[in-house]
C-alpha cells in the first residue's frame, strides 16, 4: 500500500515534471526552435498534452478505487489544476498567438466551427471545476454537492475526445484510442456504482 | 535528368543558407547607400523572381518549402515527407497519356521535358488547412502536354495520378486514404495559362517531398488539388475522382477554388497564416487570382460547385 504521506512528498516534484514540458515548448516557440509553423505546433502540442492529463486525471482516480492505492487521491486535485493550466494554455494560443485577439473573428469560429465550440464549451464547464478546488470550497458546498458538480468532468472528457477527433483530418486513430479509454473508465465506474455497491458481488 | 539549365541550377547547402544571406544582404545594403545585389555573390539570381512578385509578398524560403509539406503518402506530419522520402527514387520516370486522345502512350520526363519550356512561375500556395507561401516554381504550361497528348473532343475533364510505390512510401502502406492518390481538373481549368506541371523550384529539380519528378499546380486551388509525383494522365467526358473530394465530400469539392465565402468545418477560409508571418492575412477571392480564372466560373453557383 501507498501512503499518503509518500504522495504528498511526491506531490512538488509530480508537479514540476508536468509543468515542464509547457516550459520547454515556450521556450522553443521563442526562441524559434519550434519548426516552420510555430504557432500550430504549440497549440497542437499544449492541445495534446491537456487531453492525455485529463484522461490521466481519470485514470489515476479508476486506480485509486483499489484499497492499496487509494492515497493516489491525494493527486487528482494537482492533477485537475495543471490539466486546466494546459487548456488555458492552450486557449490563450489560439485567442492571442493565432488570432492575436481578433474577437469578432473568434466568435464567429466558435459558433461556426463545430470543434472549436466542443473545445470552448470544455473550457467553460471546467471553470466550476477549479473554482471550487480549495477544501473550503468542498466544507461550503458539502461533499455530496461538490461531488456531483465534480462529474461533469466526464462530459470536460468526451467534449476534449470530440474535439480533437473533429479537427483530426484523416488518421483518427489517436483520437479513438482517447475514447475507448474514457469509454472504458466509464463502464468500470458504472459497473462498480451499480453492482460492487450494491453487493451483488 | 536534364530539365533545368545548369546555370540555373543552384547547389542546395546555398538555399539553406539563403535566410541567413539576405538577412546580411539587406543589412549592407542599408548599410551602404550603394546598391548592393544580394545576388552578386549568388549562383541563382533571384532578382528574376520578383517581377513576378506581387505586391506584399515576399518568396518563403527553401527551407520552409522543403521541410513543412502535406504529402501523405510519406507520412501525416508537416516534416515526414522531408524525413521520410530520402528512399523515394523518381529516376526514371515516365508519364501514361491515356483516355479519350488520338494514341494512348507512355513518354520519358527526359523527352517530355525537351518538347517544352521550362519558365519561372511565382504563385502563392493557399493550403486548406489555412496557412500559405508564396514559391518560385520552375515548370511548363499544362496546356502544352495537353497539345501532345492530342485528346478527342469528347474529352471534357482530365484526371491525373500520383505514382503508387509503397515500399518507397510508407504512408501508402496505411489505408486512411484510397491509394493511389488521385486529382482532376475541367479542361478550360486545365488549358488556362497559369496551370502548370512543374519540375523544380527554386532553380532546384523537384525534391521528393515536393512531388519529384513532376507535380501539378494551380494557384488558384487549394494546394490538395497540386497533385504530386505524377504518373498518369486520363482524358475523360465526366467529371472525375479526386481522393479528398471522394474521401470527405462535404468537406473538399471537386473545384476546390481558394474562395473565403465558402465554409469549412474545420478551418477558417477567411484568413490565412503566411509562414513566416505573425499576424494572419486575409485570403483572397481564387488565392489572388480572380481577374485570370473568375471568367472560368461564369454563372456557376461557387458555394455549390465548392
Amino acid at each position: 500500500m501507498i501512503s499518503s504521506r509518500l504522495i504528498n512528498k511526491t506531490k512538488p516534484i509530480v508537479l514540476i515534471l508536468l509543468l515542464l514540458p509547457s516550459f520547454i515548448w515556450v521556450g522553443m516557440f521563442i526562441s524559434g526552435n519550434l519548426g516552420i509553423n510555430p504557432i500550430d505546433i504549440l497549440m497542437d502540442k499544449l492541445g495534446e498534452m491537456s487531453l492525455r492529463l485529463l484522461i490521466l486525471v481519470l485514470i489515476i482516480s479508476s486506480l485509486s478505487q483499489f484499497f492499496f492505492l487509494r492515497s493516489l487521491q491525494n493527486l487528482r486535485r494537482l492533477l485537475g489544476l495543471v490539466t486546466f493550466y494546459y487548456i488555458f494554455l492552450h486557449l490563450t494560443c489560439y485567442v492571442f498567438l493565432d488570432h492575436f485577439f481578433n474577437f469578432a473573428f473568434i466568435l464567429k469560429d466558435v459558433i461556426k466551427r463545430p470543434f472549436i465550440t466542443l473545445g470552448f464549451l470544455g473550457f467553460i464547464l471546467l471553470l466550476p471545476l477549479v473554482f471550487t478546488s480549495t477544501n473550503n470550497m468542498v466544507k461550503k458546498l458539502t461533499f455530496k454537492v461538490w461531488k456531483k458538480i465534480h462529474y461533469l468532468i466526464y462530459l470536460v472528457m468526451l467534449l476534449g475526445v470530440f474535439h480533437f477527433y473533429l479537427l483530426t483530418k484523416a488518421d483518427k486513430t489517436e483520437p479513438l484510442i482517447y475514447l475507448g479509454i474514457v469509454i472504458f473508465l466509464f463502464f468500470v465506474r458504472i459497473y462498480k456504482k451499480f453492482f460492487i455497491h450494491r453487493g451483488v458481488l | 535528368m536534364n530539365k533545368i539549365l545548369s546555370s540555373e541550377v543552384t547547389p542546395y547547402t546555398n538555399y539553406l543558407n539563403r535566410r541567413k544571406f539576405i538577412k546580411t544582404a539587406s543589412a549592407a545594403s542599408l548599410a551602404s547607400s550603394l546598391s548592393f545585389s544580394a545576388n552578386a555573390l549568388h549562383s541563382e539570381d533571384l532578382s528574376k523572381y520578383d517581377k513576378q512578385l506581387y505586391e506584399g509578398d515576399e518568396l518563403n524560403t527553401f527551407e520552409e518549402i522543403t521541410t513543412y509539406n502535406n504529402f501523405y503518402e510519406f507520412g501525416m506530419g508537416k516534416s515526414d515527407p522531408s524525413n521520410n522520402s530520402s528512399s523515394f527514387n523518381p529516376n526514371p520516370w515516365s508519364i501514361k497519356i491515356e483516355g479519350l486522345v488520338n494514341k494512348s502512350f507512355s513518354i520519358n520526363l527526359e523527352d517530355l521535358i525537351k518538347k517544352v519550356t521550362i519558365e519561372d512561375r511565382v504563385y502563392r500556395l493557399r493550403c486548406v488547412e489555412a496557412w500559405s507561401m508564396v514559391i518560385p516554381w520552375q515548370g511548363f504550361s499544362l496546356s502544352k502536354l495537353i497539345e501532345l497528348a492530342q485528346p478527342l473532343n469528347s474529352a471534357k475533364f482530365i484526371q491525373f495520378e500520383t505514382v503508387f510505390r509503397p515500399e518507397e512510401m510508407s504512408g501508402q502502406n496505411k489505408n486512411f486514404l484510397p491509394w493511389p492518390y488521385v486529382e482532376g481538373l475541367r479542361m478550360d481549368e486545365a488549358m488556362h495559362p497559369l496551370t502548370i506541371l512543374s519540375t523544380g523550384l527554386y532553380g532546384h529539380d523537384l525534391l521528393n517531398q515536393n512531388g519529384a519528378p513532376l507535380r501539378l499546380v494551380v494557384p488558384w486551388k487549394y494546394g490538395f488539388k497540386s497533385i504530386k509525383s505524377i504518373v498518369a494522365i486520363r482524358f475523360v467526358d465526366h467529371q472525375p475522382n479526386a481522393t479528398w473530394s471522394m474521401t470527405a465530400p462535404s468537406e473538399y469539392g471537386f473545384y476546390s477554388n481558394v474562395n473565403n465565402t465558402v465554409h469549412h468545418p474545420r478551418w477558417t477560409q477567411g484568413t490565412e497564416r503566411r509562414i513566416g508571418e505573425f499576424l494572419r492575412r486575409p485570403t483572397l477571392m481564387f488565392n489572388g487570382y480572380e481577374e485570370e480564372v473568375s471568367h472560368l466560373y461564369k454563372g456557376m453557383d461557387l458555394n455549390k460547385f465548392y
